[in-house]
């Protein structure tokens, strides 16, 4: 590795440090805004320049955030132990930063140098790396929360780590489909191969796009899957005994999970920086074009966000077991059956496109929606509803005597 | 009670309908009922550049008021049934006897603890000649604990500055009693 290479890695993890860290403290705002709206509430608008009466509908909150995270007490508690509650944050802000090396923002020529925009371009496991360091993040909170030696903190810890390691296989099970479907575990290959085709994977993946969704959201902690911290039932989860700065490095990560999963999906099922009629298929192109690109990535990336932070109000939070029971008896059953259906087609859907005279992509869209119907209707058949968390046998729970027996 | 008595009735949950088990319906439904609320109308009033409108004043208890009679004198009679009444004990009344001849008492000094105060509106119940009252004044704040506590003269000129807005009550609009009525009543 030359020195321009270093040279470059450094000034675009400069970058993208700081992006992420301005992106995490705006959206702060962003998802006090939209939490206001659906209340019928106006949300905060006050803090403008310090010192003059300019409101700027309230921008200046995230740095009056910031500032006072910075000169809150830090409080260590008597009773952690304190190498491990030091390491925690972190260890899940680290891991939660180091995932976005492989996310890829498209490619520019400057006086007849490719330069590609991400820090760590071309790496061949980019999806595996991604999953993988994204899980590290659990150690942070586990860690955490066994580090406060605190009773609700242990909880929040083991919650979201059961939480996150059930979701993992889900995760991985509907990236697996799209890999196979794509050949390639480079995310720059998969974006540019929907970009080619301009057929996005959504369109024809409904079944890994409605598990990668999911598990998605459930990966990325927030409601109605947000176990880890259930604010009325744990305190505060895993971050109980933080405050300060240490705290603050909870949330960042927790944000940076959401906008990595925005990130995912975007590149993964929505194509990337691809959009008709704006940017065609070809890799490396000039500045303007690639400048576009990136904006209309950031774009579709901020839908997603939007997405997630109106989810956040719209339906009502799963009970653990629950969380638990959709993992285990509906996702991963479920993406086993894509996984075998993407691999049958994979192999075999040409052939059958031939014989049917159908052009491919044709039969891929359709032999894919017809499994994902029959999928959904079948889990929304055969799996039990699981709304009761009562004991199911034993002396706890008899039978519901006749009405009449009853004086 | 033990769980298995026989007593105790176990109910069953109600199933979930065809649209609860597919998810997808519920799921629309959830984020149209969202999306209404996320573009309706905002209910924030944006104090202290708007004020709260406050929909009827007479009932509203806010800071106090010793109200004047035509004279200018308090109404008070320091006949101490407000500070009896009150729950929180804020109202301190030292009275004297009066220079004027148509009552016996007047109060000295008359000071209440805002800070106290819990806003219950019961020394304004039992006032006798409506001399003390619940205003609408609501942002009530001091740099200090003494500031706080409101004495006779400090009552008086609340009274004087909320007098037009507020006139004294006298009595509740009774409803409309015919003749008739009347008659088959005195009857």
């Amino acid at each position: 590795m030359d020195l321009l290479t270093t040279l470059e890695a450094g000034v675009k993890m400069v970058i993208l440090f700081g992006g992420l860290m301005g992106a995490a403290a705006y959206l702060v705002l962003v998802e006090r805004w939209v939490a206001a709206w659906i209340q019928d509430r106006l949300g905060p608008n006050r803090a403008g320049i310090p010192l003059t009466k300019i409101r700027l509908f309230g921008l200046g909150q995230p740095i009056a955030d910031g500032g006072k995270f910075i000169f809150k007490e830090e409080f260590t508690p008597g009773h952690v132990e304190k190498v491990l509650y030091f390491l925690a944050p972190v260890v899940s802000l680290t891991a939660a930063v180091a995932v976005f090396a492989v996310v890829p923002f498209g490619e520019v020529e400057i006086f007849g140098y490719r330069l590609r925009l991400a820090v760590a371009p071309g790496v061949d496991v980019g999806l595996l790396y991604l999953v993988a360091v994204s899980g590290l993040g659990v150690l942070g909170v586990l860690l955490g929360g066994w580090a406060s030696n605190n009773k609700y903190s242990l909880f929040g810890g083991i919650r979201s780590a059961a939480q996150l390691l059930s979701y993992e296989i889900p995760l991985g099970l509907a990236l697996l489909g799209i890999v196979l479907a794509a050949g390639s575990l480079r995310l720059e290959e998969i974006v540019l191969w929907q970009a080619q085709t301009g057929l996005w994977n959504i369109f024809w993946q409904p079944l890994g796009f409605s598990l990668f969704f999911l598990a998605a959201f459930a990966e990325a902690g927030r409601l109605p899957f947000d176990m880890a911290e259930a604010e009325q039932e744990l305190v505060g989860g895993y971050h109980t005994e933080y405050s300060g700065m240490k705290l603050m490095m909870y949330m960042v990560a927790e944000y940076l999970h959401m906008i990595l999963a925005s990130f995912l999906l975007v590149l993964v099922f929505f194509g990337g920086w691809h959009f008709w009629g704006l940017s065609g298929g070809e890799p490396a192109v000039a500045w303007p074009t690639a400048l576009l690109r990136v904006l209309i990535l950031l774009g579709k990336v901020l839908v997603v966000i939007w997405f997630f932070m109106v989810a956040r109000w719209s339906w009502p939070r799963f009970r653990f077991d629950q969380i638990m029971h959709l993992a285990w008896y509906v996702l991963i059953p479920i993406g086993l059956v894509y996984v075998v259906g993407a691999a049958v087609l994979a192999e075999y859907g040409p052939d059958w496109a031939a014989r049917l005279g159908l052009s491919l992509p044709l039969f891929m869209a359709a032999a894919n929606w017809t499994i994902f119907l029959v999928v959904w209707v079948a889990a929304a058949c055969l799996v039990p509803a699981h709304y009761d968390n009562r004991p199911l046998r034993g002396p706890i729970r008899p039978q519901a005597p006749a009405p009449e027996t009853i004086p | 009670m033990q769980p298995n008595d026989p007593q105790v009735r176990w109910l069953k949950e109600p199933e979930l309908g065809w649209t609860g088990k597919v998810y997808l319906p519920l799921f629309v439904e959830g984020m149209r009922t969202t999306l209404r609320h996320l573009v309706g109308p905002k209910l924030t009033v944006q104090s202290p550049e708007e004020r709260h409108e406050i929909p009827e004043p007479l009932i509203y208890r806010g800071v106090h008021r010793l109200n004047r009679d035509e004279q200018g004198r308090v109404k008070c009679v320091a006949c101490f049934l407000c500070a009896t009444i009150c729950p929180a004990h804020c109202i301190d009344i030292v009275a004297a006897p009066s220079p004027w001849p148509d009552r016996d008492k007047y109060p000295e000094s008359f000071t209440i603890d805002e800070l106290r105060c819990i806003y219950c509106g019961m020394c304004e119940e039992a006032c006798p000649v409506q001399a003390i009252e619940l205003t609408t004044l609501y942002d009530l704040t001091g740099k200090s604990r003494e500031e706080m506590i409101f004495d006779k003269e400090k009552l008086l000129s609340v009274y004087d500055q909320t007098k037009d807005a507020e006139p004294i009550f006298q009595s509740w609009p009774l409803p409309a009693v015919s003749a008739e009525q009347e008659n088959a009543q005195k009857k």
